[in-house]
Formats: C-alpha cells, structure tokens, sequence
C-alpha cells in the first residue's frame, strides 16, 4: 500500500509543473490586456500605461516572469490580485471553506439519493420505477441549472416563504469566521437559531448543485449495478440460494462501486473548481464566481493562483479515489 | 469577538429582517463586492458605493440627487484671479471614525488634507506604493499635471496651486477619489506595519462607520454619532452583496431588502406595478453614440455622417435595445448637466433625405464596418442589437453594413487606431458633473487617437471648450459649452443614441432617497418609517 501511496504521489510532481504552466499561459493566451481593461472606456497615457506595465513585471520576457511566478509559488506567495491589491492565497481561502461546504452537502445528497436511486432501478430493470428514476434522472442532467435555481426561489423563497432567498445565513447573526463554515461557525457562536438559519440557507442551493452529480450518479451505478448483476459469480451466488439482498448489496454493489466512485471523484472535482452559477444565484461568497469576474478583468495572478489551487485540490481528491480503489479492489493497489 | 463587534452584533440581531423598529437598519441589496474600501485606488461605482458615499467626506461635494458643487469638509472656497490657485477654507471641530487599533487624537486638519493627496501624487510618499497604488482616477483626472503643489496656509486653509488654469478643478476635488483620510491614522498603521489597514478598515470623517466586511457576503456601518452634520437617523447599514439582479428582485419582495441597484429591465413592468415596490428614476449621466472615423473617407465629410444620422431610426433602439428605459441622446452630453443646449434640434429620421444626401454627394454603394462593444454598459445594454438595427436601417439607404466585435480590451485598444475602418458604438459615463468631462474628453483635439474615438478634431469646437476650461464665470461657461453643442451638431462626428434611465426599486417604508446623477447610492439623509 506504501509503495501504491508512493507511486501516486510521484506523479504529482509533472502534474503540478504542467498545471502550473497551463494556468500561467491560459490567462496570457486570451485577448485582451489587462492594464487597457482596468482603465475601460477612460483610456491612459502611453506614459502610464508603460508605468504599469512595469509594475506589474509584464515588461520582462514571459519566460522570466513564470519563473518570477514559480519561485514566489514554491514560497507560497501567489501574487497579488491586480483588482482588490490583497494577496490572492488570503483571498482564496477566505472564499473556498464557502464553496466546500456547499459542494460537500450537495455532494452528500447526490450520493446518498443517487446510489439508492440506481440500484434500485437496476433490480427493477424495464419496470415503472426504473423507467421513472432513469427519466427524471434525465431530466435532471438536462435542466438548466440558472432556470432550475430561479424556480426553486420564486417557488420555495417566493410563494411558500419556507426558505430564505439567498446568502449564507440571516442578516440577524453577526459573528466572526473560526473555520469559514458557516455550519460549524454558527455552532461555535452560541447565538440561538444561528444554526437553524445556516441550515436552512443551504437547503436551496445543495439541491440545486446537487442536481446534475444525483442524476450522473442514479445512472452510472445503474449502469454498473445491471454490469455486475450479470456476471457469472453472482449467478453461481443465486444458485448457492443466498439471500437476493445479500446478492445485491454484498456482492454487487461492491464490485459495482468501482466505476461509481470514479465518476464521484470526477464531480467533486467539477464542484470544487467552480458551482459557478449556483453560487452567483445565491449570493453564496465562494470561489466560483470569484475566479470568472477575475477572467473577465484578466486578473492574471487570480486567475492562475486560483487555477493552480483548485488544480491542486482536485488532484489530492484524485489521489483520494485511488486509494479508495485500492481499499475496495486489492487487485488495483497490487498492479 | 470583540466588543465593538459584539454590541453592533446584537443591535442588528434585534432588527434587520425582523422589522423591530428599536435600531433602524437599513438593507441594501448591492450588486457586488468592493474591491477595497479605500476610494483612491480604485474606479468602479460599485467600490465608491461601499466607501466613498458612507465613510469618507470630501473637501466639496455633489449635492445627493443634482451635480451642484457644495461645501464639503471646506466650508468656502475662492479662486485666485488668474485661476491658478484654489484656497479653501476648512470646516472645524471634524472628528474621524475610531476603531480596535486606532483613536484619533485630534480633530480633522490641513494635514489630512495634504496626506490625502500626496499619496496619491509624490512617489516618496510611504503610501504612494501601499496597496499596489495605481490611482488610476488621481491620474486619469490629470491631477499630477495640473497640481503645482499643495500648501498649508495654516491648520485650517489650505492652497491648491495649480500649472494651468482648469475651471474643473471644484468639481475634480468632489469626486470619489479626492475622499479625505486620516494622516494620523496612516502615520499610525504606518508605524504598526500595517498600512494596508488603510485600505481594509477604513477611518473616515463620514456619516457611517466601518464594522464588519465578509467578502462577497456582508458589509455592515454603523451610524456615526459624532458626524459633523446632524447623525442619520439610521442607526445600521448593511450591504447585503447580491450579484444577480432576479434574486434582488426576489430579496426586495421577500422584504430581505429595502433599496436595490440594476433592476433587469425585464422586470420593470413588474415592479412598477407592485405595491411593495416604489420604482424612482432619473436620467443617467452618460451617453451612448456612434463614432464615425473622421479622418476616413467618405466620413470625413461632415454631409455624409449628416445623411447616415438621419438614417436611424433612434426610436426603435430605445424600444428594443433600452426596452424603454432610456431616451433619445441629441447632443452629447445628457440633459442632467448644466449648460446642455435645450434648443437644439436632432436630426430626424429620413431614411429617404439621407438617401438623397448620401447620393448628392456623391457617395454610393457605400460599404462600412460598425464595431459592437462585446460588454454591456448602461449606456448600451445590448451593443450587438444596436448594430443590427443600424445594419438594416442603413441598408435602407442603401448602405452595407459589416457588424464586427473584438473581445473588450482589443477593442477599447483598437478603436483609438487613426485608420481604423469602421465606426464604433461606446458610450461614457460622467464623473463630476461638468461638461468638460464630456466634451473635452470625448471631443477635444488632444484626445484624437485616444479617447477621441471619432478621431475628430475640429478647430471652432476646440477653441471653445479651450476657452471654457479656463474661464470661471458659470454664465460664460454655460454659453462657451452651449455653442460648442451647435458646432458638434453640424458636423456630427457621432450619431448620438440615448441616455439611459436609471431605475431604483425601493420599499415604501424607505423614506428621503434619491437617485444621485453621478451614478452613486447614498444612504445618508435616508430613513426608514415605522
């Protein structure tokens, strides 16, 4: 397992070089100059601009300024945001606690509606259920994220009142940050119904993000589940008399897991890099809507900090999937 | 959580979305983050909105709802003869804000003064660097041009010595940039190593005080009790950061807000029918245009830009493009601004008289390219749409039209080009209320090649905005910009388009807003009934 572990983490090392590069020249590769956007329709002197463009080192050749970047990342400086002048790591991880706990509450209830969903319309094949849980599932893979959050708004917020419209928690709770979720945070505070409004704060926007993850994951461990259902050791498993639930749970579902938990790693991947429409329909303050206004001003330091960040986490969840492959399937962590 | 914390904590707690009326708390469903809450460094509306408007003062200021020029933190002024030198007279007995790590020991001065604008200006100055400063509007006014220096007269006069003579200058020193900070604070987060706390916990003199900003989340004020003028009779202030305008809406319905910014103009129709809603409006500060190329022909031509104005059918553009919620621009400043030239007539729409203009002389099969801004702004909501209607009302005159687009920055920067093929739809927003940001910018001869998009350079009108810009006398002023209006009008460097409205939903309980024409939301003055 060590030497799996290993292996692994090895290959972070040219994955990060190459994330660092993609990030580095992704900015550079788009239209548009920063300093001419930041000055908008008012313009500058030539004088100015080629003040600025000293300031912010774009008067070196690239290959020194990626190498400018590499040593202040290698020391953990990120650079400065050319926008808010804050550093862009203090600026990242004041937002991301945001969109981790939204992304792990959506992808909770994903996985905890979507694997009972799949099996069950996989032991039901062609029948009602099945074709009723795979056509939502459809349905919701296909439905538009921003009209899907406006309706459970004007309907859950507007109509009914049961859920607050937007944000993170009431106006009425004022306390600081200690873990920047806002969960615990309101615990932590003791102020009565802090919690209950976090809580409900939450509930629109993880069904929402939810969405999409729940139907990916209703349809793959169908897919899997019908795979598994059919091979020979579980036929010889029937014949052995075992139990159907047994069958289905024990010996099916494990093997069937394998290309569902994939699939999981791939979405928290997607969710963490950005449940960009989600959050700005809630006004919920993570890094999704943070990295695309940044794209829009070419905030070059945000924008490859933050890519490098969010590249970063998304490989250590990566790593996480395999060992939990390896966990699941020996014959994995052997090869 | 410390204990200034704690007491607003529990003041908002007993109000806000409750509605307990024991602590008046207005909140704002605001559009977006502040970059920082120091004014200086930064442009947009957004970031003056969280700083400038209720934290700081300025030496003179717009008065809320006009661009009339009122005392400020300099309770009179006067000029010198010569116009070069600008003596104000400070307000007494000011006290700045206080906060965990500072408490001012003296009331506002000439100091405060000085080290506001130094900072900005002299590269020696410690905070001349603080904050990645690029002062973009210290420097995109001219001020480091203009200013000779800056003197302390005694602790309560100060002369502002300018190189040239520039009638601007009152109205430059009320903009946001021109707020005025505390150089006792700076000296002392100086001293501390902390000079970005400047710009992260920000001291002023205004009618609110900084408590609390969570990014992307919250911004909370409290009501200043010591502000020079009389306090507000709100007691908090609160920004409550809602970047899409539909969930405004929803907020402002659910009475989670009370003022919100942008409405969708989608859902105007809505809101002025809802009785939870008072929708206020105004006309904006800007203009949209078209801008021939001037130097190009057959647009050199002043008859041919003539023919091609009297080809658009303005109308159906502030129906389709504004959805109504704007008007037809005739000159090129908006109306809101003094000395606009009430009497001149725009050009009408005759598709049939531009043909036969065009055709007299001597221009046919004209083929031409009009460049559409890949953003929205509030002078052109929809710059696509725009083009295409001009599109189809020039190929009724016979003109083929190209509707080409660059991403943002290319086009802010290819549209200076001299030879540039094509002619160009932008806009600008005022920043002080004076003509000369429009005209001199816009149109002025030195602008050619840069924010001069017509690249149009016209001897009669630049010798009139020349000799306004120098001239003092209101009434001189006002006639010099009403007849550079005439000479604009003749030779139509532009088609002028529209000025957008802009439209403010408030709840009714919200008392004594107004919708400010420079663009700014005010909540000083503001109340809410019980």
């Amino acid at each position: 397992m060590l030497n799996f572990l290993l292996s692994r983490l090895l290959t972070f090392i040219p994955t990060f070089i190459g994330v660092t590069l993609i990030s580095f020249s992704f900015i550079r590769v788009l239209p548009g100059d920063p300093i001419i956007v930041m000055a908008g329709e008012r313009g500058m002197s030539e004088e100015r601009y080629a003040e600025l463009r000293a300031q912010f080192g774009f008067d070196q050749p690239i290959f020194s300024q990626y190498w400018d970047y590499m040593t202040g990342v290698l020391q953990g400086d990120l650079g400065t945001s050319f926008v808010t002048k804050k550093p862009v790591f203090d600026e990242f991880f004041a937002l991301f606690p945001a969109t981790l706990e939204l992304s792990l509450c959506a992808i909770t209830l994903a996985i905890l509606l979507g694997i009972p969903a799949g099996i069950i319309a996989a032991i039901n094949r062609g029948k009602f259920f099945d074709r009723a849980l795979m056509s939502s599932a459809l349905v919701g893979y296909s439905m538009p994220i921003f009209w899907w959050a406006l309706l459970m708004i004007i309907v859950f917020s507007g109509w009914l009142g049961w859920t607050p419209v937007s944000g993170r928690i009431s106006l009425m709770f004022f306390f600081d940050d200690v873990t920047g979720f806002m969960l615990i945070d309101s615990l932590l505070s003791g102020q009565a119904g802090a919690f209950k409004s976090a809580a409900s704060h939450l509930i629109l926007p993880t069904i929402v993000l939810a969405t999409i993850p729940l139907a990916v994951i209703a349809r793959q461990t169908r897919s899997a589940m019908l795979e598994v259902l059919g091979e020979d050791y579980i036929r010889t498993a029937r014949a052995k008399g075992l139990p159907p639930s047994r069958i289905t749970y024990v010996h099916a579902l494990r093997n069937a897991l394998i290309p569902v938990i994939t699939v999981i790693g791939l979405l928290v991947g997607t969710l963490l890099a950005g449940a960009i429409l989600t959050e700005t329909i809630f006004s919920w303050p993570g890094i999704g809507k943070w990295m695309v206004d940044s794209i829009y001003r070419r905030d070059y330091p945000v924008v490859q900090g933050g890519l490098m960040l969010i590249a970063v986490m998304v490989m250590v969840v990566n790593l996480t999937v395999d060992v939990l492959y390896g966990l699941i399937n020996p014959k994995i962590r052997k090869s | 959580m410390n204990i200034s914390r704690t007491v607003t904590a529990a003041l908002l707690g007993a109000t806000v979305i409750a509605g307990a009326a024991s602590a008046k708390t207005l909140v704002y469903c605001s559009e977006g983050s502040p970059e920082g809450f120091d004014p200086a460094l930064y442009t947009s509306g957004t970031t003056f909105d969280a700083s400038s408007h209720p934290i700081y003062n300025r030496l003179v200021e717009f008065e809320t709802g006009t661009t009339n020029v009122v005392p400020g933190l300099a309770e009179s002024w006067e000029a010198s003869e010569d116009g070069l030198e600008y003596t104000f007279n400070l307000r007494k007995g000011v006290k700045f804000h206080s906060n965990d790590a500072f408490t001012p020991t003296r009331d506002f001065n000439a100091d405060d003064v000085i080290f506001s604008f130094e900072r900005q200006w002299k590269a020696d100055n410690p905070y001349n660097q603080v904050s990645g400063g690029t002062w973009e509007y210290f420097g995109g006014m001219s001020m480091p041009d203009l200013l000779k220096e800056i003197v302390k007269v005694d602790d309560y006069t100060v002369k502002f010595v300018l190189n040239r003579p520039e009638a601007p200058m009152v109205a430059n020193l009320a903009m946001d940039f021109a707020s005025i900070l505390s150089a006792e604070y700076g000296d002392a987060m100086l001293a501390a190593g902390t000079p970005e706390q400047l710009n992260q916990a920000p001291i002023g003199t205004g009618p609110f005080t900084f408590v609390a900003y969570q990014k992307d989340a919250v911004i909370r004020y409290a009501a200043n009790a010591d502000y020079w003028k009389e306090a507000s009779p709100l007691e908090n202030l609160v920004f409550a950061i809602t970047p899409d305008a539909s969930v405004r809406y929803q907020k402002m319905k659910a009475g989670e807000c009370h003022v919100m910014p942008y409405p969708n103009p989608a859902d105007l129709e809505a809101m002025g029918a809802d009785e939870d809603i008072n929708l206020l409006q105004q006309e904006g500060l800007n203009v949209g245009y078209l801008a021939y190329n001037a130097q190009v022909a057959p647009f050199d031509n002043p008859k041919v830009r003539k023919a091609l104005n009297m080809a658009i059918d303005k109308n159906a553009i502030i129906d389709v493009v504004f959805q109504g919620a704007g008007v037809v621009a005739k000159n090129p400043i908006p109306p809101t601004i003094w000395s606009y030239n009430e009497a001149i007539e725009d050009d009408s729409y005759d598709p049939e008289a531009a043909k036969a203009a065009l055709e007299a002389e001597g221009v046919t099969d004209l083929s031409m390219k009009i460049w559409a801004m890949p953003v929205q702004r509030p002078y052109n909501p929809n710059a696509r749409r725009m083009a295409e209607l001009m599109q189809e009302d020039f190929s009724k005159i016979g003109v083929d039209v190209e509707v080409v687009s660059y991403e943002w920055g290319e086009y802010l920067s290819r549209s200076k080009e001299l030879d540039r093929d094509g002619a160009v739809l932008l806009g600008w927003t005022g920043d002080n209320g004076d003509p000369d940001n429009f005209l001199a910018v816009l149109l002025g001869c030195d602008g050619v090649g840069k924010s001069n998009r017509a690249q149009w350079c016209n001897e009669e009108f630049d010798a009139l905005i020349q000799k306004a810009k120098i001239t003092s006398d209101m009434a001189e002023r006002t006639k010099l910009y009403e007849e550079a209006q005439v000479v604009f009008k003749r030779e139509a460097p532009w088609a002028t388009i529209a000025h957008s409205t802009v439209f403010m939903p408030v709840r009714p309980e919200v008392e004594g807003y107004k919708v400010h024409p420079l663009g700014g939301h005010i909540f000083y003055g503001v109340d809410l009934s019980e």
